[in-house]
């Protein structure tokens, strides 16, 4: 039987839910239906009029190659992102969840990442990474010239992935912990009798049970990897080098307020925000029917 | 019965006196400016002076920081009409601003409020820049410079150069033999500096950015830099690069190249002259080190260079008092004391000859630390500004540059041939150019 609140009173619940209501709408509707109306025409950056185009901001930022290249790369450091923070929050859970001594230390450690700001962390790791006065320069010694994401692009995508991941684990730790805490013991108990190490516990028993957490954090880590990128990126390498670490978060700020091209910016956040509905939809459609809950 | 009278008199006296003191009180009016750090405090310092030197107006001045926020931060409080009096705006916002009917030229401002300026006194050099095409001085020019190149005299004497190159050939033969006498960085280049190593290069070989005089007569101006000597430059930038004679110094590398050649490790940068003051103060002790003008290449006679930093615009939307304040404020900034002032701690120049004379009198420029900042002045004044030497005005300018950035950071470290980057650079600066077109359909470029 489904369980749902009752209010004898009609305009109580209208009342109770009228602050999110305010915020969602000036902090979200009225700025996306701006950003619509832009999108739709070439606006001046200083106010005083602006011409409808129609599709023509959309269809120029089709046509323009950059502008792939920073979906694709965009979805790859989504992709590499949330496999590499799940992966590390899932093992470091797993180890969490056998209850062995000084686990509730860990427990509560873990999270703190998650709590950091991204310029912060961010102008953290860029100490970290920095080829001459970081603590990596110490690899820069051994083998010179080795580590330079000022000058490879690959190595600076590499490093605002690992940073990227490593704020996650937190939240993803948290997560994995409470759902495999959730498992029965007797389940875990009846595998160790049978003679399972814990690695093969952990694959055959308790990844299958987890897996709804386990969709649900997909979802959720490629979502914020579109959008929570930026601080990292425009604290560690400002998009660069040459464009490497571009991402579609990145290049709507870059377009907007540095450009000043505030039609176009507008026209790249509206798609952006029409494939994080996209995956959204995915994963309640989808990704939940299939999922099953014991 | 007395005593309650004379209490309730005395009261609604006060209160009379609280309620009509307003009216004598001082008209506010706010400046924004984009300068942060030390050059910050010199100005929360001016604006003190001025408040201090007159009781008609309070200027009341915040930073945004940097440029590009304070830009930003204008252009939000001007569409909710909430924008201030004065705000300072760098080259690349220009010509978005003048599109804009958004200001008020500042010979308006003052002529309105019976301030005498005289407008010729100004370096031709940087009011070009500010103005309109017909010469009209739109902005007050305020915190100006222009890149130089800085050089460690003892590396020099070490591989017996005298005096201070003047070509980039002499550049290339002094750090190759700098590199063979042992210094690791012969040249700091951080890809970051298109300003200095592109666009002042461009400007003292009167080569052109853009058609219709860098965009000065029109909007519909088209990208020239792969057609022009830029090409030669940056195939010899890249061999340098290449050779190990031009050695990366940015940010992400950990160390910019101001702080590298004040540490002694390299020994010859570009920068702007605001930068000099900055290396006097960092310098390590017994660095022996000196500022000159840009080198030519070979063969080519040297034109101005263009001016850097920011000029002051008065928005529109104020009250006529905050006009006479910020008119006010201006004269005030114009004054010779001042001037010298705002010359002497910080590495900005003066803008006006008069000025420039004054100090030049005084004795300003015959020691250190302030001995080679004249240099400056010259690399501005060298000639009189040509069609390519005005300035640059093209639209979203700030998308352009970054651009430029991107292709000399792909020529250095991708090895992508120079001839074709800097066609693709003219291609992509077109894109941008047309789309800024056509946003201002119906403008007229002042």
């Amino acid at each position: 039987m489904e369980r749902r609140a009752f209010y004898r009173n009609s305009t109580l619940p209208w009342l109770l839910i009228a602050p999110q209501l305010l915020l969602v709408l000036v902090f979200f509707y009225w700025p996306t239906s701006q950003a619509m109306y832009w999108a739709f025409t070439l606006e001046q950056p200083w106010g005083g009029g602006n011409t409808w185009v129609g599709w023509e901001n959309f269809l120029s930022i089709f046509h323009d190659r950059e502008y792939w290249g920073t979906v694709v790369r965009s979805a790859f450091y989504a992709i590499c992102t949330s496999a590499l923070s799940m992966a590390m929050a899932l093992t470091l859970a797993v180890f969490v969840d056998r209850s062995l001594k000084g686990t509730k230390l860990f427990q509560s450690v873990y999270v703190w990442p998650y709590a950091i700001a991204a310029p912060a962390a961010g102008v953290a790791f860029r100490f970290i990474f920095a080829p001459e006065a970081g603590l990596i320069g110490a690899l820069n010694e051994a083998w010179p010239g080795v580590w330079n994401p000022a000058i490879n692009g690959y190595q600076a995508l590499a490093m605002v992935i690992i940073c990227h991941s490593w704020l996650g684990i937190g939240y993803n730790f948290i997560f994995f912990l409470a759902a495999l805490q959730m498992i029965p013991r007797s389940i875990s108990e009846a595998g160790a009798m049978d003679g399972a190490r814990p690695v093969r516990r952990m694959f055959d028993l308790q990844l299958p049970l987890i897996a709804p957490t386990v969709f649900f954090l997909i979802i959720i880590n490629l979502i914020s990897s579109f959008t929570d990128s930026f601080g990292l990126i425009d604290t560690m390498t400002d998009g660069g080098p040459y464009g490497s670490t571009e991402v579609m978060v990145y290049k709507i700020y870059f377009d907007g307020f540095k450009g000043f091209d505030y039609s176009g910016a507008a026209a790249q956040s509206i798609v952006l925000m029409l494939l994080v509905i996209a995956l959204t939809f995915i994963q309640f459609r989808w990704v939940e029917k299939r999922v099953h809950y014991n | 019965m007395t005593r309650t009278r004379l209490l309730g008199a005395a009261t609604t006296l006060a209160a009379l006196a609280l309620a009509t003191a307003p009216t004598l009180a001082q008209t506010k009016f706010d400046f924004w400016y984009g300068l942060s750090g030390d050059l910050s405090e010199r100005i929360q310092d001016m604006c003190k002076d001025f408040n201090a030197s007159q009781a008609d107006y309070e200027i009341v001045c915040t930073s945004q920081n940097d440029y590009d926020t304070n830009l930003q931060n204008t252009i939000a409080a001007y569409r909710a009409n909430k924008q201030p009096t004065i705000s300072q705006i760098f080259d690349a916002g220009t010509l978005d601003l003048m599109l804009s009917q958004a200001y008020v030229p500042v010979k308006e401002v003052m002529a309105k409020n019976d301030e005498q300026v005289s407008w010729d006194d100004y370096f031709s050099g940087i009011a070009s820049y500010y103005s309109t095409s017909k010469g009209e001085l739109l902005s007050m020019p305020f915190n100006s410079s222009t890149a130089m190149i800085y050089y460690n005299t003892d590396a020099l004497a070490k591989v017996g150069f005298e005096g201070l190159p003047t070509k980039w050939s002499e550049v290339e033969d002094v750090a190759r033999k700098m590199k063979a006498a042992g210094y690791d960085c012969p040249i700091g280049f951080d890809p970051a500096g298109a300003w200095q190593w592109f666009e002042q290069f461009s400007a003292i070989h009167n080569q052109p950015i853009a058609t219709k005089g860098n965009g000065f007569d029109g909007l519909d101006a088209e990208m020239v830099v792969g057609k022009g000597k830029f090409v030669q430059q940056l195939t010899w930038i890249k061999a340098m690069y290449d050779e190990g004679l031009i050695v990366l110094k940015s940010k992400d590398t950990g160390e910019v190249d101001q702080d590298a050649f004040a540490a002694g490790k390299c020994q010859i940068y570009s920068g702007s002259i605001a930068g000099h003051g900055s290396v006097t103060a960092k310098a390590i002790p017994d660095l022996h080190w000196d500022v000159a003008m840009l080198p030519m290449l070979d063969g080519v006679e040297r034109t101005n260079s263009m001016v850097g930093g920011a000029s002051l615009w008065t928005l529109k939307g104020k009250s006529e008092e905050e006009y006479k304040g910020a008119a006010a404020f201006y004269e005030f900034i114009s004054t010779p004391k001042q001037a010298e002032w705002w010359s002497t701690v910080t590495g900005y120049i003066p803008v006006t000859n008069t000025g420039f004379e004054a100090m030049k009198a005084n004795g300003f420029y015959d020691a250190a630390p302030y001995k080679g900042r004249e240099r400056a002045i010259e690399s501005l004044t060298f000639t009189p500004p040509t069609e390519n030497t005005r300035g640059i005005r093209l639209g979203n300018y700030a998308s352009i540059r970054a651009e430029m950035v991107k292709t000399m950071q792909n020529v250095l470290f991708n090895n992508e041939p120079v001839q074709q980057a800097l066609d693709e650079f003219d291609v992509k600066g077109n894109e941008i150019l047309r789309r800024f077109q056509a946003t201002y359909k119906d403008a007229v470029l002042p």
